[in-house]
Formats: structure tokens, C-alpha cells, sequence
């Protein structure tokens, strides 16, 4: 047992810092959060992640010849961690490279590689996922938004909601339904969707914590041809199954502040020795311990050329509550101050107050608290599924609200 | 990145489920359990000596397989999934430790060998009454030469033929090695929440002893031995409560109310999950203080602790939500339930309550942020 890189690794991770060290300031260089604007973090974003495309770090398991490097999850693992302690501006490319492009690779013809695998991988082209819809969510089977065929080409009409990343957007995967005669699940096809086309309107929601990162989008009459469909009519949802597997490996760091930050504000406004908080503090290194070593151990297989074991499905709801309940026990520590939210003013630059209002959506965006869990159940104890009223039913009878 | 067991470890934790799943299943654990003078299982007890397990981290010169404490953590695991009746921890993570950890070279060679032959079984005694027992509020004293004083209770103290105690010294506090059977020791069984496991008063009076290490060292090796222990606790309470997790899930696939199996129902999937959950966190928290005390590691005490606390809270949740589970079944004396639920508390005790461990973690990540 040891946590030491083998000599490839260690030579990959050196490799890494290096060009890192080149390219990007460490963390905590520059004073903590500070504010760019919009536009400004667009155009870094961009360009780094072209400089990382064009030295071949950008998708490090993804082949060459596709404009990825050739590497192992394990190196993938390497970079991730090493880039992680750079300011690096990485949000944009999310879930398109990390869930889109994959779906285009697993069922794109070999004109949607080339047109837009290359582009993406760049940051020249930016994509989102179109699956929620106002009645769809966890359940996102029973979306409604509708594709008829009209010749060559399908026309779309429907509404999909909490669109991350839809308002910069180039392209998105779109799911919709082709039949709703038949079982919820049968009746779904896949499209690559272009997001500027006329008939798409993207409206940004206001989101609880002030932020505008999710929209609306909404699909008149909009004209996709039969060549961008991903998988065959009805077989949709297999190729989603594809999309949310593709969900990053849980290797990225942690989403807010932990218990070193909320340790660091305490030893700093004296309140260390109030014995509930010291009890509580232990528990929040346990568990953020816990989920980091769980990811140590995910790696190991990595490492190993194992596949992972289920342990690594703990990650996010230990997680989002986790930031929770540290965020709130931060402002509750400042009393009647911590309600403010200046973060000219406030302690560790308003940074819990900040997550304080992040922490909900995290607890739903990528699967509910409670879906997880059933997944735990289901997939990882063999415990039998929910009763599915729906089951067998065609999609036009059944019930929704 | 190397954060799991080797094969050899996997293979010998795989050898010793079998083994003990065959020589120790519950009806094993429950003739202590019902007979109040059964102290330990003496036939379970003499298969894992002739197994040579009480030597797994004892040095080949003094008989024993000179491997490691990754395997010893491996061997408290799979002891704990069975509830082992017999007096393997006091033996093997108290005092077998202390011993390696501050017996002279002539105590160690006169007293581990005859741990792997089973002939000397140990002990740990520090608690004196309500409250954690440290180096600073223990009354029991020693001398120099002799031991006097009432140490309550003590794990396996009725059965086991040597025990380390804490006591003061002077001015200071100091461990030390006393023979249970010679001069001045008086032993009285007393019950406990775990009648599977043997606890007793011990009073000494004037009893012959010697110290183990220096006079006046006994705080610092009091706090060392229960790092060391707290980690091969972690396993074995990990080993309970994966046991649990099994036995809740197993049941609520075969027992049917409405129609269906229980673990159909969302309260119970969701329970299990989070029994799950807390498991995992033990396990990766246990992976790491194993990694610590096999390593000695200057981080073993933010390891042990974190490994301690996790697993405490693991086998409590786990053994308390697996009777839930099982309904009316689970509150009777014969379905296995209560034994987990018990064994969860004594070891969740017995080396220190989860709130001492949290103040020793949290004092320890304050002198880390301080150097
Ligand atoms: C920040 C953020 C970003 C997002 N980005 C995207 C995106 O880019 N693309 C996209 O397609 N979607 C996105 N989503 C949508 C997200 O996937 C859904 O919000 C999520 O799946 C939950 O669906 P819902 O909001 O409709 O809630 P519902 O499904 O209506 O759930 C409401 C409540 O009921 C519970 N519930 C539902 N079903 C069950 C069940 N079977 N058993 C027990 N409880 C149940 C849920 O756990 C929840 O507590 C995003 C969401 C957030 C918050
Ligand atoms: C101390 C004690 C005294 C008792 N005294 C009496 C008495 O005097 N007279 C008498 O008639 N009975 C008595 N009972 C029986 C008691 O009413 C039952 O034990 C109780 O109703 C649970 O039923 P069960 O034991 O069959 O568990 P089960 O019904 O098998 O339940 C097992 C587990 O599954 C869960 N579960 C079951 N169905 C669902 C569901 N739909 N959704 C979610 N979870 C579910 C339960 O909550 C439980 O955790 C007594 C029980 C005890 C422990």
C-alpha cells in the first residue's frame, strides 16, 4: 500500500506540472474569486483550452487520431488532479466534452467526427445537453418535446429546461420523441441540435443563487436533417444511457469551501474552542477524507487497468451535502454578519455565503440526492426497483404533472 | 496511486472468511453468549492459534510469521464480520502491540512467544470508572516494583493470563506488565451490554510488575498504543457492519409485506444506501490508517482518529438500521441482530468514544495548521 505515482506516472505528472507552470498561475496567486467579467473568462477559457488541445492534454484517453493523446484513464486522473491546483478556466467545456462529444463518438457517422470532434476539443465550438424538460427531469424518459419526420429531415417543437451553458452554445445533444404511441422508454431519438439556427430561442433563468448558468430553451418548427440523428428512431434512450455514463469520472476537486477552510476562518475569529463546532469539524475531515481516499482507491484500478468498483458512486451525495451543512455552519459562526454577502467585507470573500446558495442545486443537478440512492440500492445492493406504473404503458395514456 | 491491499493480503483474507466462516459461525458466538460462565470460545480460540494468526505481526525470532499490519488489519476485519468470541483484540492490538512497542528486549523474548502458542493471552486495562481514562486521572500506581489499585472493567480481564495496565507513577504515569495469575490480583467477572465478550474487575494489591518502557513515559505510549489499536479496531467494526449491511439487505429481499419484498420500499432502499455510504467512508478512512501504521506514519493520528470515528459511526448506523429492518425478528434474542448491535457498542467504547477521538483529531489538524 502506497501512494506513490509509478515512474510513467511520475514522469506524466511532470510533465503536466511543467507545462502547467508554463501556461497557468497556481492557485491562490491571485486573490481568491476575483470577479472577471463574462466575456473576458469566455475568450481564456478558449484559449486554454486550445493550447491544451494543441499539446495533446486536452481528452488524455481519447485516441490520437481523433485529437486525443492515446493515454490512460490513470493519466487522465494525473492531469485533472495537477490542473486542478492552477487557476485554470475549465467550466465551459464541461459537459460538452465530457458528455456530448463521447455521444457523438459512440454514434456519430464518420462526416460528424470530422466536423465536429476537432472543433470542440479546440474550444472553438461549445456544447450543451438538452434532456430536462419541465416534466421530465429525474424521470427524463417522459420528456415531450417532439421530432415528426418531414422527408429528409425532422422538425422540432417543445421545451427544455435547466440547459446549463445553452446561452453560449453551439451545438447540443437533443432527446426527444418520435413515438408516443409506444412505452415511454421506446419511443426516443437522439439529435445533434445546431443552437443557433432560427426557431431555437434560449432564455436564461434567473437561478435561486442569483446567477443566470441554466436556461430555458424552447424549439419551434426547427429543422434538423435526418443525417445529424444519433442511433437509430427509437433507440434514444440507449444513447442517452451512453451520454450520463459519460458523466465525468468523479476525480475533480472539491466543489466549494471544506473543513480547512471553515478550520482557517474559526482559528482566525477565535471560536475554535466552542466544543460543538471542534465535534462537528472532525466529522466534515472524515467525510471529506473519506471521499477523497474513496477516490484513491477508484484510481488504484485505474492504475491497475481495473475496472472501478461501485464505491466510487458515493462521491456527489457526500458531497453537496457536505458544502451544505459546512456553509451553514460558517455563517451561523458569524452570527447576525453572516448574512451579508459583500464579498469586500465578509470573511474568506463572502465564499460560504457563496456556496451556501450553490449547495441546493448541486444536491440536484446530475441526478437528486434520492436517485442516487435509489441507484446505490438498485445497481450496487440488488435491491428491486421502484414499482413503475408506467411501465408497459404507451406514452400518450399516461399520467403527468 | 497503490490505495488497496496486495494479492497475497486479498488471498489471505479470502482464506480467513472461509476458515472462520466455517469454525466460528453464530452458534459459535452464541455459546458465550448464553452461558454467563463461558467466557470465550476456547475451541474457536485454539483453531486460530494453531492457525498462527496471534503471530501474524510478531517477528519470526520470537515465533512468530513476521508479516505486517496490513495483514493484521486484514485478519481484525474478518474477525469482526463473525463477532469473534474470544479475546483476539486484547491480545493482539493492546497488548501483543505494547509489548513490540516499548517491551525491553528480555519482555518481549520471554512473553511473545508464548503469545503465538497461545499460552499467554492479554489484556488492556486503563478505564477506572465513567470517563475516558488517561494518563492524567488513572489512580491506579505502581512503584515501581508492584501494582495496587481497581482497574473496571477490563476486556477479557477474567480470562486472560497478563495485562498491561496504566497507571501513575510519581508524578507521571507509566505502562506496565503484570502476570494475572501471580500474587495480589483479584478478578471478578462483571456484565456488560456484550456478553460475548468477557469483561472483569481487576484489583491489585501490592502486585508484583514490571514496567514496560520508562517511568513516566506511560502518557506518550498510552496515546501511540491507542492509535495503533484504534486503526485494527476500524477494521474489525468495518467487518461488523459490512456483515450488517449484508444481513439488511439479505432480508429485505426475502421478507414480503404488502405484496412485496420490503426493500422494495424506498425507505428501506434508501436506508441501505446510506448504510452503504457510511461504510465506504469507513473503509477508504480504515484503507488509510492502515497505510499509516504500517508505514509509521507522522500522520497516524489524523489517520487513526478519522479511521475510528468512521468506523464507529458505521457500525452503529449499520447494526442499529439492520434490527429496524428486520422488523418485530430483529428484537428477538434468536435472530443474530442484538449480537451486532451489542458488539457495536462495546467497540465503540472500548478504545476511547468517538468524542475523545474527535478532540484528539481535531488537536492534532490544529498543531498541523500551528507548525
Ligand atoms: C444546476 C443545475 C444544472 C443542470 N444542468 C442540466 C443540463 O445541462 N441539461 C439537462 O438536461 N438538465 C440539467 N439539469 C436538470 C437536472 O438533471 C434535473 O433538475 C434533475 O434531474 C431533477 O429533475 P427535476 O428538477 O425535474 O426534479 P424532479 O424529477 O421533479 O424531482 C423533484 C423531487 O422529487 C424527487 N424524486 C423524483 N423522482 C423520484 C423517485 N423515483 N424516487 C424518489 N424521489 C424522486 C427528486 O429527488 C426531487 O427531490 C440541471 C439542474 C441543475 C440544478
Ligand atoms: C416490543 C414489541 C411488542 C409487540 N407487541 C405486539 C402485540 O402485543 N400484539 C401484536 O399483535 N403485535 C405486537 N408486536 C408486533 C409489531 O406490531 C410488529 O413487529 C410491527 O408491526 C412490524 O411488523 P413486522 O415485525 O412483521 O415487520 P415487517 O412488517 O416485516 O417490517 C420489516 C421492516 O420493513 C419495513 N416495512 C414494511 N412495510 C413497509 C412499507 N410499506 N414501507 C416502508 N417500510 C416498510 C418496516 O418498517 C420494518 O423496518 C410487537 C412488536 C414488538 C417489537
Amino acid at each position: 500500500m502506497d501512494f506513490n505515482d509509478t515512474p510513467e506516472e511520475a514522469k506524466f505528472r511532470e510533465e503536466a506540472r511543467t507545462f502547467l507552470k508554463e501556461h497557468l498561475d497556481a492557485k491562490g496567486d491571485k486573490p481568491l474569486r476575483q470577479r472577471v467579467d463574462g466575456n473576458e473568462f469566455m475568450r481564456r477559457a478558449k484559449e486554454w483550452q486550445k493550447t491544451k488541445a494543441e499539446n495533446g492534454y486536452a481528452q488524455i484517453t481519447w485516441p490520437k487520431e481523433i485529437g486525443g493523446r492515446g493515454g490512460t484513464p490513470m493519466q487522465q486522473v494525473i492531469w485533472n488532479q495537477e490542473e486542478g491546483k492552477f487557476d485554470a478556466p475549465t467550466g465551459p467545456f464541461t459537459i460538452g466534452l465530457g458528455m456530448c462529444i463521447p455521444t457523438v463518438i459512440a454514434f456519430g457517422s464518420d462526416e460528424h467526427k470530422k466536423r465536429y470532434v476537432g472543433k470542440a476539443l479546440k474550444g472553438e465550438e461549445i456544447w450543451c445537453q438538452l434532456f430536462s424538460e419541465p416534466s421530465a427531469g429525474s424521470d427524463v424518459a417522459g420528456l415531450k418535446t417532439r421530432a415528426v419526420k418531414d422527408g429528409d429531415e425532422w422538425v422540432i417543437n417543445g421545451q427544455k429546461v435547466w440547459t446549463s451553458g445553452a446561452h453560449y452554445s453551439d451545438y447540443g445533444i437533443l432527446l426527444t420523441r418520435t413515438d408516443p404511441s409506444v412505452a415511454k422508454h421506446k419511443g426516443l431519438t437522439m439529435f445533434i441540435v445546431d443552437m443557433k439556427q432560427a426557431g431555437v430561442e434560449v432564455r436564461p433563468i434567473h437561478q435561486a443563487s442569483g446567477g443566470r448558468e441554466f436556461n430555458e430553451v424552447y424549439f419551434t418548427d426547427v429543422r434538423i436533417p435526418d443525417s445529424d440523428r444519433l442511433g437509430d428512431v427509437g433507440a434514444g434512450w440507449k444513447v442517452a444511457i451512453v451520454t450520463l455514463m459519460n458523466e465525468r469520472l468523479a476525480v475533480g476537486g472539491s466543489p466549494g469551501p471544506d473543513w480547512g477552510e471553515i478550520m482557517a476562518y474559526a482559528q482566525q475569529a477565535g471560536t475554535m474552542s466552542d466544543q460543538a463546532f471542534r465535534e462537528k469539524l472532525a466529522d466534515w475531515y472524515v467525510a471529506a477524507q473519506g471521499y477523497k481516499l474513496t477516490k484513491f482507491r477508484t484510481q488504484t484500478a485505474l492504475s491497475r487497468g481495473q475496472t472501478p468498483g461501485p464505491e466510487n458512486s458515493i462521491g456527489k451525495i457526500i458531497t453537496a451535502n457536505h458544502l451544505q451543512d459546512i456553509c451553514n455552519s460558517a455563517i451561523e459562526m458569524q452570527d447576525h454578519y453572516g448574512i451579508m454577502t459583500d464579498s469586500d467585507r465578509m470573511p474568506a470573500d463572502a465564499i460560504f455565503q457563496q456556496s451556501f446558495m450553490w449547495a441546493p442545486g448541486l444536491r440536484i443537478a446530475g441526478g437528486t440526492d434520492e436517485i442516487l440512492k435509489n441507484i446505490i440500492a438498485e445497481r450496487v445492493l440488488g435491491l428491486p426497483q421502484d414499482v413503475r406504473v408506467d411501465k408497459n404503458v404507451p406514452f400518450d395514456q399516461m399520467k403527468s404533472g | 496511486m497503490n490505495f488497496d491491499f496486495s494479492e497475497d493480503q486479498k488471498f489471505l483474507a479470502n482464506e480467513a472468511r472461509k476458515f472462520l466462516e466455517a469454525q466460528c459461525p453464530m452458534t459459535a458466538v452464541r455459546l458465550v453468549l448464553n452461558d454467563d460462565d463461558v467466557s470465550h470460545n476456547q475451541d474457536v480460540w485454539k483453531k486460530i492459534v494453531e492457525m498462527g494468526w496471534l503471530g501474524t505481526a510478531i517477528p519470526e525470532e520470537h515465533g512468530g510469521l513476521g508479516l505486517g499490519m496490513l495483514e493484521v488489519c486484514v485478519l481484525a476485519e474478518e474477525m469482526g464480520r463473525v463477532l469473534a468470541p474470544v479475546p483476539w483484540a486484547s491480545t493482539v492490538y493492546f497488548f501483543t502491540e505494547a509489548l513490540k512497542l516499548a517491551g525491553s528486549d528480555q519482555q518481549q523474548a520471554d512473553i511473545l512467544p508464548k503469545i503465538v502458542s497461545g499460552d499467554v493471552i492479554g489484556c488492556y486495562a486503563a478505564s477506572e470508572g465513567p470517563g475516558n481514562a488517561d494518563a492524567s486521572n488513572v489512580k491506579t500506581s505502581f512503584d515501581g516494583s508492584t501494582l495496587s489499585g481497581t482497574k473496571i472493567p477490563v476486556t477479557d480481564g477474567d480470562v486472560a493470563t497478563h495485562a498491561v495496565v496504566l497507571a501513575k507513577e510519581g508524578s507521571g504515569a507509566s505502562l506496565v506488565l503484570v502476570d494475572l495469575t501471580g500474587d495480589g490480583v483479584t478478578r471478578k467477572t462483571v456484565q456488560t451490554l456484550d456478553p460475548t465478550r468477557s469483561h472483569a474487575e481487576i484489583t491489585f494489591d501490592k502486585a508484583p510488575a514490571t514496567r514496560l518502557g520508562k517511568a513516566g513515559d506511560g502518557d506518550a505510549l498510552n496515546t501511540e498504543l491507542l492509535d495503533r489499536a484504534a486503526v485494527l479496531f476500524a477494521f474489525e467494526q468495518l467487518g461488523g457492519a459490512s456483515r450488517a449491511l449484508e444481513m439488511a439487505k439479505d432480508y429485505a429481499l426475502e421478507r414480503y409485506a404488502f405484496g412485496r419484498p420490503i426493500g422494495g420500499n424506498q425507505a428501506i432502499k434508501h436506508k441501505l444506501a446510506e448504510m452503504y455510504v457510511k461504510n465506504e467512508v469507513a473503509r477508504s478512512n480504515c484503507f488509510y490508517g492502515a497505510w499509516a501504521v504500517s508505514t509509521n506514519s507522522a500522520e497516524l493520528p489524523e489517520a487513526a482518529a478519522a479511521a475510528r470515528i468512521a468506523a464507529c459511526d458505521a457500525f452503529w448506523f449499520a447494526s442499529k438500521e439492520n434490527i429496524q429492518t428486520h422488523g418485530g425478528m430483529g428484537f428477538t434474542w434468536e435472530v443474530d441482530c442484538h449480537l451486532f448491535y451489542r458488539r457495536a457498542k462495546l467497540l465503540a467504547v472500548q478504545a476511547g468514544a468517538p468524542k475523545v477521538w474527535k478532540e484528539k483529531l481535531v488537536r492534532a489538524l490544529e498543531q498541523k495548521n500551528a507548525a
